[in-house]
């Protein structure tokens, strides 16, 4: 990673770089629904899409729901959300490629600016790309599909795999577990679906990427992955939009299981705008001797919430939460994790790092769960917070809940600021004052950097570089 | 004229506090001044101050450096002109490998000289780090581990020379580099600035003891107290200061600490 820093550093930007727009697309569609929500536009969406029955009633009760509870009232201030102004569903394309090519030029314009097509072809083994409601773009190299492995966004998994998806969509999740999950749970649109047989280890990683384009869009994808016995997976998300002076809504629910000796990885770098509400529901359940691992980064949207948790549901099951929130001027991250130990012997670590500066306020809110009978359970939960300056806020909500005696627990927390004499130090060896700061954020950070393949550790500097640059002097 | 001259020098503290009460000093390339005083003399407040700390004013006086006044200048800059300081605690940054840092380092300073991006060809980087630490017994292991995280202080003293060799600076300046160090450690950082200090390079060696003088031979002694070089002289006065104390040159009344 060392090699590649001054290219980090060359490529800062002090402004948002993703925050362009297609302009006049709205005339492009090929279906736009109207503004907000209600049944008839649940209706229209499954109608549209030609779904079985099922999922129709699914929708439906899960609008319900969604109508039927509060809005929470902790975390972030979610009550700001004009759910009456949200464009929910957006078809931008009438068929899907699997040609980077055969997208219309805009569109195809928009992915080469992001440079997906380019990272396709270094380092990936397969590609979604979302584009408002629908993957607009998907490819699975050829070897992995005769293996087996299923890549495909969800409306083409529900179409070609809908056993399968109905045998675990909302298993999970319930689609009344939460207000936007059970939102998503009724509107729902694109996201993953993976399924990795048995003993199926994918060594480079999958990559779904979504961009938001319209402004008051509501993108609500789903994802389901399917990790079977010894196989392996490493999915990877990125996230970003045009920057709008009202506000967007990102709502996903995202679930995973992992069968027995099976290994998922799942990274997410989002740099939203900041007028994005990013509010997404992830769980996994792994069972015996499989591991799960989130790794977590938020850097853009204006509000998230988000605690990617993990059931730990069989004998010696491992899982991970590695978080980073970076909270700028107008942003508060409400990150964090959650771990259920449910089966004996089963280990966990969740490591989050916070930062906050110019006002932003970042978080840590976690849950660490052990169930009576869960003996030998072992858990470490370390959350560092990094404030850099005074106007800026960071808490840390770390709640505990164990059930059983044979455990061994534990857990440490500690805020600091960017002390005068560490910056002194690092410019007095002529460094600016910064690319001390970023020096130091990065390191900062690096615990859960170092965990990232080469070119996503890249990426997550710098974005870091581009959060920093314009913060001192 | 001196590559480093200090004309009439004041600092002061933020609420006001004077520290250095007017310093004259010339340090040139290929010379080795020693600056001796008591604690609290002041003398670490002009180490900081001539590199730049933000919380020490200079209220009056002319640091030159090349003939430039870098009183205005940030820590950043005044380093970029080929000033350096060897602090009495390096400060740890978790995180950052000492590769990583020096790198970034010698790119910025680069990046000042050569007014644009300059970086070190990773090949050259490597082999001059490499060299570097053979030379100043830096152990291998040092070069991945984070910047003074977790350090020995004779590692941190070490890992200080290691940046003033790679970094070439025209004037270093060195805070207590001596203190904590046992025998093998000073000589080794002696050797150090032994080696250093020639056509391209000036050093002034601030220190409590006479001991590291005994490794790096100075060519002028000047006693601090109270904020003041109140006298110069050859390398006879660090013996004289090693027999004596400070006392003679201490007003009566005032304390000096062992």
């Amino acid at each position: 990673m060392t090699q590649t820093e001054t290219d980090v550093v060359k490529g800062i930007r002090s402004e948002y770089q993703y925050g362009f727009a297609n302009s006049d697309e709205a005339e492009n569609y090929f279906f736009k629904s109207g503004r907000g929500l209600s049944h008839e536009l649940v209706e229209a969406i499954a109608e549209h899409k030609n779904e079985p029955d099922w999922m129709r009633k699914f929708r439906h009760r899960s609008l319900d729901y969604f109508l039927a509870r509060p809005l929470p009232t902790w975390g972030g201030n979610v009550a700001e959300i004009d759910f009456d102004n949200i464009y929910y569903y957006i078809k931008p394309t009438e068929k899907q490629a699997d040609r980077w090519e055969d997208l219309p030029a805009d569109i195809l314009d928009t992915w080469d600016k992001l440079g997906i097509p380019e990272a396709e072809k270094k380092y990936l083994a397969g590609v979604g790309a979302q584009y408002e409601s629908e993957v607009v773009y998907h490819k699975l190299q050829a070897d992995l599909e005769e293996k087996g492995v299923i890549f495909l966004d969800m409306d083409s998994a529900l179409r070609d795999h809908e056993d399968i998806v109905k045998q675990y969509m909302g298993t999970i999740i319930p689609q009344n577990d939460n207000k936007f999950a059970a939102l998503n749970s009724a509107v729902w649109s694109g996201g993953s679906f993976i399924y990795v047989p048995p003993g199926v280890k994918i060594e480079l990683p999958l990559q779904a990427y979504f961009r938001i384009n319209a402004e008051n869009m509501g993108q609500f994808e789903r994802t389901l992955i399917i990790v079977d016995e010894d196989a392996y997976v490493h999915y990877v998300e990125g996230c970003t939009a045009p920057i709008y002076s009202s506000d967007s809504l990102h709502s996903a629910v995202v679930e995973i299981v992992v069968k027995p000796r099976g290994r998922c990885r799942y990274t997410t770098i989002q740099n939203w705008s900041n007028n994005v509400f990013n509010l997404v529901t992830k769980r996994a359940v792994a069972y015996e001797d499989a591991t799960m691992e989130w790794v977590d980064g938020n850097l853009g949207s204006k509000l998230t919430m988000k605690y990617p948790a993990i059931w730990l549901m069989g004998d010696r099951a491992h899982g991970e939460v590695l978080s980073i929130a970076f909270a700028g001027k107008g942003q508060h991250q409400d990150a964090g994790g959650k771990v259920v130990h449910a089966a004996p012997r089963t280990t966990s670590v969740i490591t989050s790092k916070s930062i906050s500066k110019n006002g932003g306020r970042a978080g840590y809110r976690g849950l660490l769960q052990v169930a009576k009978g869960a003996h030998g359970a072992k858990s470490k939960v370390v959350c560092d917070a990094l404030i850099l300056d005074d106007e800026s806020r960071s808490d840390t909500y770390p709640y505990i809940q164990v059930d059983e005696n044979d455990v061994d627990l534990g857990h440490e927390a500690t805020v600091s600021k960017i002390g005068e004499e560490q910056l002194f130090y690092l410019m007095s060896r002529g460094l600016s004052e910064a690319e001390a700061s970023a020096m130091i954020v990065s390191g900062f950070v690096e615990p859960i950097t170092k965990e990232l393949p080469l070119e996503y550790a890249v990426e997550l500097n710098r974005l870091i570089q581009l959060q920093m640059e314009g913060s001192v002097g | 004229m001196a590559f480093l001259e200090i004309k009439n020098l004041h600092v002061a503290l933020e609420d006001g506090t004077e520290i250095v009460k007017g310093v004259d000093l010339a340090v040139d390339l290929n010379e080795k001044h020693a600056i001796m005083g008591p604690n609290g003399s002041g003398k670490s407040t002009l180490a900081y101050a001539l590199m730049g700390h933000p919380a020490y004013e200079i209220t009056e006086g002319q640091i030159l450096l090349d003939g430039e006044n870098i009183v205005e200048a940030g820590a950043d800059e005044r380093a970029q002109k080929g000033l350096f300081l060897a602090f009495q605690y390096p400060h740890a940054i978790p995180g950052v490998t000492v590769t990583s840092f020096l790198r970034s380092a010698i790119n910025a300073i680069r990046k000042a000289r050569a007014g644009k991006d300059d970086p070190i060809p990773v090949k050259e980087f490597r082999t001059e780090i490499l060299a570097a630490m053979e030379r100043l017994k830096v152990p291998r292991e040092l070069a991945s581990r984070y910047l003074n995280d977790g350090f020995s202080g004779g590692e941190k003293k070490r890992v200080e020379i290691l940046q003033m060799a790679l970094l070439q600076p025209k004037i270093a300046i060195l805070d207590e580099t001596d203190s904590g160090l046992d025998i093998d450690a000073l000589r080794i950082v002696a050797n150090g600035v032994n080696e250093l200090v020639g056509a391209e390079m000036g050093a002034l060696v601030i220190t409590h003891y006479q001991r590291i003088l005994n490794y790096v031979t100075p060519d002028k002694v000047h006693v601090f107290v109270g904020g003041r070089i109140v006298e110069s002289g050859g390398p006879e006065l660090a013996e004289r200061l090693e027999a004596e104390g400070y006392d003679a040159w201490v007003p009566q009344g005032e304390e000096v600490a062992a």
